[in-house]
């Protein structure tokens, strides 16, 4: 059983990095639950998570809205290796917020980051997942909280 | 990667501290170097890990460094504890994402003199940066 808590830790994680970065606010959609993993947009940010909970978080994210981002954040670099450098960042903002408000309870792992059409997300067969849709001027990437 | 020499204004050289900037995230490296605004401080160059950053140090002799924690190869926290071994007056700014209070103790007491949390505005870098060179 997820607490809510805790999700409000990993999606407050993901918006302040839009807030703080970008100077401009995202807002959260409806979030739903799922079995498995939902398909993920072409740049994802993953943790893992282990100890009191164990599975996986990550936020994943389109292009386009990493470009408009970037552009937010005074970058002139366009690349796949700089898309895939600021998804990491925002996974890594992600675990350092619930570091601090976990504690030790939580083991949380280095984010690590995923790309392609068919990037190998990691597989959580028999768990449901909660998905909240992180909305930011006219794109949307989700958030994937997937524990035990 | 190193970075030019000593800046010059009206013919004379400008006193400054050298700035070293460590950071995994190429775009977290290029957004501190463009985000601060102090004149006295010269970029002699960036390290995306702790020992390209102790080999920088070996080359360029930096004054103050902004320090990211979570890296390849050799972490923040033990790039800390050898730059300051090398040379007592470095002045350490963490830059990192790691919000908990027990890194932040970890790294003052390595022997970093500041830290700030990722994500970060320009005013928040540039008054840790004051207040480090304070």
């Amino acid at each position: 059983m997820l607490y809510e808590q805790e999700l409000k830790t990993f999606v407050e994680g993901t918006t302040n990095f839009f807030e703080v970065a970008a100077q401009q606010a995202a807002t959260i959609g409806s979030p739903y639950l799922m079995e498995g993993s939902p398909a993920v947009h072409e740049y994802t940010g993953v943790i893992n998570i282990s100890g009191k909970r164990e599975g996986v978080v990550y936020f994943t994210a389109p292009k386009a809205m990493l470009t408009v981002l970037l552009m937010k954040m005074q970058e002139h670099d366009f690349s796949h290796e700089t898309m895939r450098d600021l998804v990491g960042e925002v996974a890594n903002t992600i675990s350092g917020n619930a570091r601090r408000d976990f504690g030790r309870d939580f083991v949380i792992s280095v984010p690590s980051v995923l790309s392609g059409e068919k990037p190998d997300v990691p597989k959580r067969p028999g768990v449901r997942s909660f998905i909240i849709p992180i909305n930011w001027r006219s794109h949307s990437a989700k958030l994937v909280v997937s524990l035990t | 990667m190193i970075f030019g020499g000593r800046q010059q204004t009206n013919g004379k050289a400008r006193r400054s501290l050298k700035l070293m900037i460590v950071d995994d995230s190429n775009i977290m490296r290029r957004r501190i170097e463009r985000s601060q605004q102090f004149d006295e401080l010269e970029l002699v160059g960036t390290a995306g890990n702790g020992v390209e950053a102790l080999e920088l140090f070996q080359k360029t002799d930096p004054d103050v460094v902004t320090m990211d924690l979570t890296m390849p190869r050799m972490d923040g926290i033990e790039c800390i504890g050898r730059l300051v071994a090398l040379k007592p007056s470095i002045r350490i700014l963490v830059i990192s994402a790691l919000a908990d209070k027990a890194t932040a103790v970890e790294a003052m007491e390595k022997g970093a003199n500041g830290f700030l949390n990722k994500p970060f505005t320009d005013r928040q870098l540039n008054e840790a940066i004051a207040e480090l060179m304070r």
